[in-house]
Order: C-alpha cells, then structure tokens, then sequence
C-alpha cells in the first residue's frame, strides 16, 4: 500500500522560495501568474493493507516528523 | 562551571563552542554524542550550530529526535541553562522547547555576515554580563534564520519579554536594513517562558577573540558564569 503525504506552507508564511519561482514565471512572459507557494510531497511505501489504519498511522508521522505544524499544514493521501 | 556541546552528525560549530568555553572562558568542557543519554552533570547545554543530520527534511527536524534530546528537555525543564546556536536554536524550536519556526531567507540566500545584535533584556543566563540595549557585533552564517511565529505567539513573546537578541543597523535602529534574514520583528534570539533556554541565529563562540573580528560573543558566555554564581552554586 502507498500513502501520499502534502505538506505546503500555512497562508500566512510567507514564501521566498515561491516568490522566486513567480518572479522568473513573470521575467518568461507569464504575466498571468499571481502568485506561486511551493510545497512537497513525500510517497511511503506502507507494509499495512488496511486503508484506514494506514491513513491513521500516516496522519500521526505527518505531524510527528514531516510536516512542522507551526508553519505547515498536510494532507494524506491513501493510494491502492 | 561546566558546559556540556552536544555533537550532532553535521554539527560544525561544535568544536568551536567547545574550544570557547574550556580555552576562552576557563571552564569545563566537555563533547557529548547525540546518541549518548548521559549529559553528564553539566552546569549549561550547548546545541552548537551546523547541518544536523544534513539539515534534510527541515533545519532540525531530525536532530530533536536524538537519543540526547530527552536528557537536554529533562535538564532545561529542571531548570538547567541551555544555549541553541544557530543550527542548536533550529533544533531547539523543532523540539518545541522554544516558539516559533524558521523559514528560508527573505533573499533566498545563505548569509555570512558581520552583523549587529541589540541585547533587549539581561535577565536570562545569557546576556547577564551585558549591559540593556548593548549592541554586539557578531558572525551570522545561516540559508534559513528568517523567525516565524502567529501574531498572537509574537505578541505573547514580546509582551512576556521573550525577546533577548535583536538585529539593528548600524544607527541602532530595528530596520529591514539590519535585519539579515527577514526575522519577523528583528528577531536575533529569544528565551522560554522560564528564560533558562535561549536560542539565537548569531555565532557567540566564533567571535570570543579579538583575532576573529570581534570578542564580543565572550559576553555571551561569560554571561553564564555571571548567572550562575548570583544564583548561588548553580545547580551543582
């Protein structure tokens, strides 16, 4: 089983890395682009076969060690 | 007095803590491993700075997992004087020991710089030898030394006096100029609730003599001994 997990900057932390990326868009001619927020995603490979429990398990490691509550927020993903 | 550097893999400012305090302040020293649990009765903790664990994931993110981790939270909730520099204040607030978050560089880039830090308040072990207001000039080194917090935890820091170090310019004045990484409100290093741990983005150890620019950071340190005596014996 495979978990997917997103973590992304809160909206209030600001991004320089995100600016950067919006800023080079903008110099390429995309002037439609207001805004960029980079963000990351990890794949776990998962001995579990229980969906639920694995999203439970997963949800616990993405607030103990991937993401940093005080500036990131995350999402799992469960995968077949 | 004794000072206990812990020694991370990728710490590198490890050996310079040490070599300030046993050879500039005179005391104590000792290296301890991050998978050792033993501190070994020290009067104060240093988390020196550097790449624990290569920095990978986030700055820190890794190292507050250490076996010596427990044992460092255990001493500064006794009460124990624990010093984070740069990476170790990384360290310290991943392991939730102090507030807040660091983020990259408001430039994007890794700053080596001279820089000036005002001491805000003296009443931590830290800055007990310095003078209010006194400006220090110090070495930063750091990609991610920009300090995050809420507002409410930033008012809170401010309003309980947390704020030990901050960046000024050359005027003294807390301006975007002299602030080298985009720290929400000029913050250089703050203190705990309890104000026994502090944590600061400057390099105290890498400027205790005056062949290195500036021995400023003798303040720093000595400010522990200072500390220490008023409160009597220290903790030994």
């Amino acid at each position: 089983m495979r978990a997917r997990v997103y973590v992304t900057l809160k909206p209030s932390v600001f991004d320089p890395q995100g600016r950067v990326v919006a800023d080079a868009l903008f110099s390429l001619g995309y002037h439609d682009v207001t805004d960029v927020r980079q963000g990351k995603f990890f794949d776990l490979e998962l001995s579990d076969t229980d969906a639920d429990g694995a999203k439970a398990r997963v949800t616990e490691m993405a607030a103990k060690l991937l993401a940093n509550p005080v500036i990131e927020s995350y999402r799992v993903e469960v995968l077949a | 007095m004794r000072f206990a550097v812990v020694v991370f893999p990728g710490s590198n400012s490890d050996v310079d803590a040490y070599y300030a305090a046993s050879r500039v302040i005179g005391a104590e020293a000792s290296l301890v491993w991050h998978k050792d649990s033993d501190l070994g009765n020290p009067d104060v903790v240093i988390l020196p700075g550097g790449f624990a664990h290569g920095d990978y994931l986030r700055t820190g993110a890794i190292a507050r997992f250490s076996p010596i981790m427990a044992s460092v939270r255990s001493f500064a909730e006794r009460g124990g004087a624990v010093l984070g520099i740069c990476n170790g204040f990384q360290v310290l607030l991943e392991a939730g020991l102090l507030p807040g978050a660091m983020v990259r560089n408001r430039d994007i880039k890794f700053v080596s710089a001279q820089i000036r830090m005002r001491v805000e308040h003296t009443d931590t072990p830290f800055s007990a030898a310095c003078q209010p207001g006194q400006v220090l000039r110090l070495p930063v080194a750091h990609g991610e030394g920009n300090y995050f917090a809420e507002p409410e935890v930033l008012q809170q820091l401010e309003s309980r006096r947390q704020v030990v170090f901050r960046y000024v310019d050359a005027n003294g004045g807390t301006t975007p100029e002299g602030n080298p990484n985009g720290s929400l409100n000029n913050i250089a290093g703050i203190c705990n609730e309890a104000r026994n741990v502090v944590g600061l983005m400057p390099h105290p150890e890498r400027a205790c003599e005056s062949a290195l620019g500036s021995d400023d950071g003798r303040m720093i340190l000595e400010s522990v001994s200072r500390a220490l005596s008023m409160a009597g014996s220290g903790r030994g």
